[in-house]
């Protein structure tokens, strides 16, 4: 039984991983070929940085990424702290599930239906709406926004309420008291939250691909651009690229870091069980 | 308690403005486009016209479902076999897992095709071989196939989660008490891991279901799933409105099928949601 459950397991992980290793191997292929191996070559790395497309995508990517999960964070640590102060149970039910609907819905529904208030938008003409990085990071936002609150909310549950009161009691203004006493308790779920955010914009496809302009391309849509129509071997050392750096960081945090796997990505694993 | 400070009442307040901007008003806006033609009058023609996408969405729903119930195949005995190794390998395991979820769907589904295509190493090999040449790509194996290599980890990694933590005393009394490892998975694991597998299922089934890339590189171009059929209304100003009636359709469906298969799991799936 032992030794049948280890073989499952490994045949499993090798299926999972043969597309990826197959990938990373030919990405060094010079021959630009899946059916013949010339010579082990870094030709098509240099192609990709030579492809100013692919390194404006790139800058793209990040700035976005940076940018709405910031701006996220801010929101959604507000709320949280908004939603745990708020005496009203009905409006703090309300605006916890209208909140979570971007979570359920399939990422197509959420991606048209923004797609759709932007073209509505456009049509007043006193809103100076265009498809672009604006639209991007409004769409952005709003899927992180659920995610901060889910990785800030409990850490205002679980906190000491006393703490808060010894603070407003030694003489500390309220406004003080978040900053000096608060903050850095819900700091780990802030930084989740953060975090969580930045990787979802990164990789997130399906969304920007509704509400992106051509003049604003971020690194998935140049992926689904250039894999469109023909096979392109540069497509396969960015892709390798990129399986490189999420091995390093997925290294770093699990064995560098002192904290458990669960830290990041399993609220993802969640996605969808926090309907009930 | 003492009264709120004016921060702690004005602080949920941007969030509010901007779900009610950003994410009921698209709704809102869904609901008006697939109620209107392309004029701004009231009509149900678009819903009226769905009637023609009948087969596509019973397609969609079967290709998901069959992924569904594959990757819960595949993925039960796997999160159990993982739940059961000791904490070191569990967490080397558990990065293994994740790594595929955190590496784009695009490239995922691109290195898959590029291993099943007509040019691709498989044929390569076959031909080398001495066999004949497969057509996987653009057949419906292959968007199943598809599906479950995509979503196969957010099939295992609920279940684990949830496998993990149940008490392993469970697992020794019903060994004392004379079940044998087959009898212990069916009468004392499964019913346990019941909000594991509900939020697996739903994370493998809302993607399968409102795919587009997969059966586009997959698929070869012969299959139009609802995800293809709403992208491609997209495209086209004039059928924004039959695209909004498409998507409206298909967000109830999912909702409420979400809601029933959570009816299942009462609330205990908060536990595997933090």
């Amino acid at each position: 039984m032992k030794t049948l459950s280890r073989i499952y397991m490994w045949v499993v992980f090798l299926l999972l991983y043969a597309p990826i290793l197959v990938l990373v191997l030919f990405s060094f292929n010079r021959a630009g070929s899946l059916n013949h191996f010339s010579t082990f070559s870094l030709y098509w790395y240099r192609e990709l940085f030579r492809d100013t497309e692919a390194l404006v995508a790139l800058k793209n990517s990040l700035y976005l990424a940076v940018s709405s999960s910031v701006l996220a964070t801010v929101i959604g640590t507000l709320a949280a702290l908004g939603l745990d102060r708020m005496k009203s149970k009905a409006v703090k039910t309300a605006i916890k599930s209208v909140t979570n609907i971007p979570m359920m819905n399939p990422d197509i529904v959420t991606g048209v239906s923004m797609m759709l208030l932007f073209v509505a938008g456009m049509s007043l003409s006193f809103l100076p709406i265009r498809f672009g990085f604006g639209t991007m990071l409004v769409a952005h936002t709003t899927f992180n926004l659920p995610y901060v609150i889910l990785s800030v909310l409990p850490r205002f549950q679980q906190m000491d309420k006393h703490l808060k009161e010894a603070a407003l009691d030694l003489g500390c203004t309220p406004t003080r008291t978040f900053f000096r006493v608060e903050l850095p308790l819900i700091l780990p779920g802030v930084v989740s939250g953060l975090m969580l955010g930045f990787t979802l914009s990164l990789d997130d496809f399906v969304i920007s691909h509704f509400v992106s302009s051509p003049d604003f391309q971020t690194l998935p849509l140049y992926v689904y651009n250039q894999t469109a129509h023909e096979v392109k071997y540069s497509m396969y050392a960015l892709c390798a690229l990129m399986v490189f750096v999420i091995l390093g960081l997925l290294l770093l945090v699990n064995f560098a870091g002192s904290r458990g796997p669960k830290t990041k990505k399993a609220p993802r694993a969640g996605k969808v069980g926090g309907v009930a | 308690m003492k009264n709120r400070s004016f921060l702690e009442k004005a602080a949920a307040v941007p969030h509010a403005v901007w779900a009610v901007l950003f994410i009921l008003a698209p709704l809102v806006i869904v609901c008006y486009f697939a109620f209107t033609d392309s004029y701004g009058t009231f009509t149900f023609d678009n819903i009226s016209l769905l009637t023609g996408y009948t087969h596509i969405f019973v397609l969609s729903v079967c290709f998901a479902l069959i992924a569904t119930v594959i990757c819960l195949l595949i993925g039960y005995p796997l999160a159990f076999f993982l739940s059961r190794l000791s904490p070191r390998t569990q967490k080397i395991f558990v990065v293994l897992l994740m790594l595929p979820m955190w590496i784009s769907l695009l490239i995922r589904t691109y290195s898959l095709m590029a291993l099943l295509d007509n040019g691709g190493l498989l044929n390569s090999l076959l031909s080398a071989l001495g066999f004949a040449k497969a057509k996987i790509v653009g057949t419906s194996g292959a968007v199943i196939l598809g599906m479950v290599y995509d979503f196969l980890p957010y099939m295992v990694l609920p279940i684990y989660t949830g496998l993990s933590k149940l008490d392993i005393h469970y697992f020794e009394a019903a060994s004392d008490l004379g079940c044998n490892g087959v009898k212990t998975l069916f009468r004392v694991a499964l019913p346990l891991s019941v909000p594991g597998i509900v939020s697996g299922v739903t994370m493998v089934f809302v993607p399968s279901i409102s795919t587009f890339y997969i059966s586009q590189k997959l698929g070869g171009g012969s299959f139009d799933l609802i995800g293809d059929t709403i992208e491609r209304q997209f495209q086209n100003v004039s059928t924004y409105n039959i695209g909004a009636a498409i998507s409206l359709v298909m967000m109830i469906l999912i909702l409420i099928s979400v809601a029933v298969m959570n009816r299942f799991s009462d609330d205990e799936g908060e536990e595997i949601m933090v």
